[in-house]
């Protein structure tokens, strides 16, 4: 048996960045992002809740996984942010199908307003970020272009 | 409810400082005070904002100004910190708690930079791996977003700096006075797309600092006492994005909605409107979440000087915050001292008095994970 978030012949262990993304367990699995949709409302959120902020009906969430592809719904191009975080990056609020809205970088994509189209199709990606303290790798999320 | 009277003003030019932030804020209320012809001893109660030194803000000042042992609330509520201290005392005198009471804004920043960038550096922080959350990408994907739905132009949203900046030139409280063209501000260094250098507010140091007293006995103070018609608070209600995109506009178009209510007056009735233009991209959203313009058209008014000092309705005479200055908890005390200024005919230069000024609207708000708005209506 495999600890959960590690992949089968590696000792490393892996964890998301946020608790809202799902790491494969097994083969053959995608990481996605996961959350909740209200019953009483529709309305979906990313990551657990006990009360619908939109609707304040409580307890009424059934489980959602969240596409893995979405639209570009708006943008900005940071050029100057806290120390020791790398500039240019187009961080983008992405719309996804099921009615969820996710903040995340663009990448694969020069940060330039001209490669950005709003409406535009992409899909997720994990990469490694970052070591945790205890040597553990940490996965992040980002979207990059559909290709056509 | 008792109509409310603002009595006094004072405000210390925005800039930075050597002083104590609490001999920033005394400085303010003297000012204030001395606006009000009122003595300290007569203060009911002291209502005091400020975000980075919250605890004991207001104490820390009466030991600059008199230990009178008065009650004292002190306030927070992001960049709408300042406003929020002026309302909660505008309830007191308005529901007969206090006759004289002060509120009272400050914060001293120095040069502290990029907001939210220490929490930035810490390990477990996702700043710049999942987006941005600081303030200025969070204005900036909001002045995208109007780009998306109207076609606005990154030269519209430039313009509000270059106009800002001109107002600001001429208030000596102004901490950057400078004359910007088009092209400086254009040229400027980007910092998030579509907002430069010179579309971004400072950061900085400030006080400002209001008397408020009922409406029935203002007159025992000054011959020219303004009239809080409206004193309205809203929070950002659910939208379907603001989780991933915090929302600047719901919260003022219900602000303002209320706001309206409250004054019997409608934004075609507006003389001066002082917005809160952290960014010069938030500028035109509200020129629409405030009913300035229809839905759309924020990009024309730039466009056709209707903001302008002689134009249809002019906006942030004062300089708004990207030439005054945004020292956080003073901002939104200074915005209503700038209305009163304007209201009484007084505007420390004939450059930027706003003629025959009868009704004036201040607008703070501050967002972050969340977000307050405030709007005064005030009129002479």
């Amino acid at each position: 048996m495999t600890e959960a978030g590690t992949t089968a012949g590696e000792a490393k262990k892996v964890r998301p960045i946020v608790p809202y993304l799902k790491l494969p367990e097994k083969e053959g699995e995608e990481a996605v992002l996961v959350g909740v949709r209200c019953k009483a409302c529709g309305k979906a959120f990313l990551g657990e809740r006990l009360v619908c902020p939109a609707c304040t009906a409580i307890n009424q969430f059934e489980p959602v996984t969240f596409s893995r592809t979405g639209e570009l719904y708006a943008y900005t191009i940071v050029h100057q942010s806290a120390p020791g975080i790398p500039v240019p990056y187009i961080s983008a609020i992405i719309d996804l199908p099921e009615g969820v809205s996710v903040r995340a970088n663009i990448v694969d994509v020069e940060p330039r307003p001209e490669n950005l189209k709003f409406g535009m199709k992409v899909e997720m990606v994990t990469r490694k970020v970052r070591e945790d303290s205890e040597g553990n790798d940490v996965i992040a999320f980002f979207f990059r272009p559909v290709e056509g | 409810m008792r109509e409310v009277a603002v009595i006094g003003v004072g405000m210390i030019r925005f800039g930075r400082y050597d002083k104590s932030v609490w001999e920033l804020a005394r400085d303010a209320i003297l000012e204030a005070l001395q606006d009000a012809g009122v003595e300290f001893k007569k203060v009911e109660a002291l209502y005091s904002g400020n975000m980075y030194r919250t605890n004991l803000s207001g104490q820390q000042i009466l030991q600059q100004i008199g230990l009178t042992g008065i009650p004292v609330v002190n306030v927070v509520n992001a960049c709408a910190t300042g406003s929020t201290a002026v309302r909660e005392a505008y309830l007191a005198v308005a529901m007969g708690l206090h006759d004289i009471v002060v509120a009272v804004g400050s914060e001293q920043m120095g040069k502290m930079g990029l907001l939210g960038a220490d929490a930035a550096r810490r390990e477990e922080s996702v700043e710049g791996i999942l987006g941005s959350g600081l303030m200025p990408a969070i204005f900036s994907t909001a002045g995208v977003e109007h780009m998306r739905k109207y076609g606005t132009t990154i030269e519209q949203f430039a313009k509000v700096s270059v106009k800002n900046h001109k107002y600001g030139y001429y208030n000596p409280r102004s901490q950057y006075r400078v004359l910007l063209s088009l092209e400086d501000v254009l040229n400027s260094r980007m910092i998030s797309y579509p907002n430069t250098l010179y579309m971004c507010c400072p950061t900085g140091d400030g006080a400002a600092a209001v008397v408020l007293a009922p409406m029935s006995r203002a007159r025992e103070f000054t011959s020219k006492p303004v009239k809080i018609a409206a004193s309205v608070l809203t929070t950002d209600p659910y939208t379907d994005r603001v989780f991933a995109l915090p929302d600047p506009n719901t919260m003022t178009r219900n602000a303002a909605k209320l706001a309206y209510e409250q004054a019997g007056v409608g934004p075609e009735d507006l003389d001066l409107v002082e917005l809160h233009d952290c960014f010069a991209t938030a500028e035109i959203l509200h020129y629409e979440n405030l009913g300035l313009c229809p839905e759309g058209e924020g990009g024309r008014l730039i466009d056709e000087g209707e903001t302008e000092i002689d134009g249809r309705i002019p906006v942030n005479i004062s300089g708004g915050l990207l030439s005054l200055g945004h020292p956080i908890g003073a901002t939104g005390v200074s915005k209503i001292c700038e209305c009163v200024w304007q209201l009484r005919g007084e505007a420390q230069t004939p450059d930027r008095q706003v003629p025959d000024c009868k009704v004036a609207l201040a607008h703070t708000i501050g967002l972050a994970s969340g977000g307050a708005c405030t709007i005064h209506i005030l009129v002479r």
